[in-house]
């Protein structure tokens, strides 16, 4: 908690100025694709949000796994924290690939692989949000939550494959990758990086407020609840 | 645990139980397409597959609900989870007497509906072989969405919201296997698809099941 106090201003000002540089670079200093003109630049701000939907989803199920094993309060909680966040980014990455689709594809949505996973993980992550809020006793709450994020993990990759059986897809595969010597060019990647750092920087000051907040509200109960005793 | 499933099927065949219900939204479903989309028998027999596997997986989730919350409103539930038996195995025995008297009226019910749909009938086959090999998945899948959702508040809405994204793939393969003998292709990969998927719910989902009744019993 007083780490998380001290680190919480410095990741803040970090996600902001990465954002600021990342998106103002991105925006204003990059020349238009040849091909898609302007539309380019939706990238910065779609593969970000996809990246860290993805993410924050292995983030909730390798917590999940440390509550059910060592029964680590703070892990559960901080998996509560992070549900809202990723199902805002999910939507927002959906969001901002329709608008790009309606430009490159013609279409704002197609049943295609990809998208459906994300539409998939999205109602997943509204379930296990609403599954928090619907029980009362925190530790029982956790314990079902992490249940069903681990059903749901295995589902998730059960479902990747399944719908590319199902459909062929539009959507390109992964462009990016850490072992080729250049992914995009190089132009368009030093500022795609700069805001996928801002956007993880981004998370992680959410995910602090979120679960700090959440410890404290723990606390405040266990107070009233020590007092009226 | 022949008892517990004896148990099960005459709670379920009397009058109030679950099993009339599903097979009921079932016909509802299939018999409503028609009107809705017109009665094209070309476009019917393209969408026949795919109509009555959506169909059956509505119908399995409109029953789920009641698989552990009548036991464990007038505390069953808690006399069950005493008894030698193990709780996994306790789940494994409740969703089998949910697919028998859930899935299994609806596998028979099928083919008949297939004909007001006019599907063809060399596909017949293929379509009660994947409902028969899917809707055993759709049943444990559904047991353990019923056992997080125990004792919940709104459980059944939540039931439903939970459960949806654990059933596609089930519904995307099972379909897929009618879908591709009525047009002419190999449903055999899909197939084998549905039959995984059925055995490795059927193999880990009492696990998971167990483990949230668990919590929930304290």
């Amino acid at each position: 908690m007083r780490l998380s106090g001290r680190v919480l201003p410095y990741v803040s000002v970090i996600a902001v100025v990465l954002l600021a540089v990342g998106l103002i670079w991105g925006f204003f200093f990059t020349p238009d694709d040849f091909r898609q003109g302007a539309s380019v630049k939706i990238i910065y701000v779609h593969v970000p949000l996809a990246f860290l939907a993805i993410n924050i989803y292995f983030m909730m199920f390798v917590t999940s796994l440390i509550w059910l094993i060592r029964r680590h309060h703070v892990s559960a909680l901080a998996a509560k924290a992070a549900a809202p966040i990723g199902a805002v980014f999910t939507l927002a990455a959906l969001i901002s690939g329709a608008l790009w689709g309606s430009t490159t594809w013609g279409t704002y949505w197609q049943w295609d692989p990809t998208l459906t996973s994300f539409l998939i993980m999205f109602i997943f992550y509204i379930g296990y949000s609403a599954l928090w809020g619907a029980v009362d006793e925190p530790d029982k709450a956790a314990d079902l939550t992490s249940i069903l994020c681990l059903i749901g993990s295995v589902f998730a990759v059960l479902s990747r494959y399944a719908v590319n059986f199902w459909s062929q897809g539009i959507h390109q595969g992964a462009s990016l990758s850490l072992d080729k010597e250049e992914n995009v060019s190089d132009v368009f990647w030093l500022p795609l990086v700069t805001v996928m750092a801002g956007v993880f920087f981004l998370f992680l000051t959410l995910l602090l407020i979120r679960t700090r907040t959440e410890i404290r509200n723990r606390r405040i109960t266990a107070l009233q609840a020590r007092e009226i005793s | 645990m022949k008892a517990l499933l004896i148990r099960e099927l005459r709670l379920a065949l009397r009058s109030g139980g679950g099993a009339g219900l599903g097979l009921a939204f079932f016909l509802i479903v299939v018999i409503l397409v028609p009107f809705g989309v017109g009665p094209d028998p070309k476009i019917l027999a393209q969408i026949a597959p795919g109509t009555l596997w959506i169909g059956a997986l509505l119908a399995c989730l409109l029953s789920l609900d009641r698989l552990f919350q009548t036991d464990s409103e007038d505390g069953t539930l808690d006399i069950l989870a005493l008894s030698p038996l193990p709780l996994e195995m306790l789940v494994a025995v409740k969703a089998f007497a949910h697919w028998l008297t859930t899935g299994l009226p609806l596998v028979i019910a099928a083919p008949v509906l297939a004909i007001t749909l006019s599907l063809p009938t060399e596909t017949y086959i293929w379509l009660i072989a994947s409902l028969a090999l899917g809707t055993p998945a759709l049943s444990f899948i559904g047991a353990a969405g019923a056992a997080i959702t125990v004792g919940v508040r709104r459980g059944g809405l939540l039931l439903s919201l939970l459960v949806l994204p654990l059933y596609i793939p089930t519904l995307i393969f099972g379909a897929k296997a009618a879908a591709l003998a009525s047009g002419g292709g190999d449903p055999m990969p899909a197939l084998m698809l549905v039959a995984g998927l059925s055995l490795f719910t059927v193999a880990l989902t009492p696990f998971a099941a167990a483990a949230a009744l668990r919590s929930h019993l304290g």
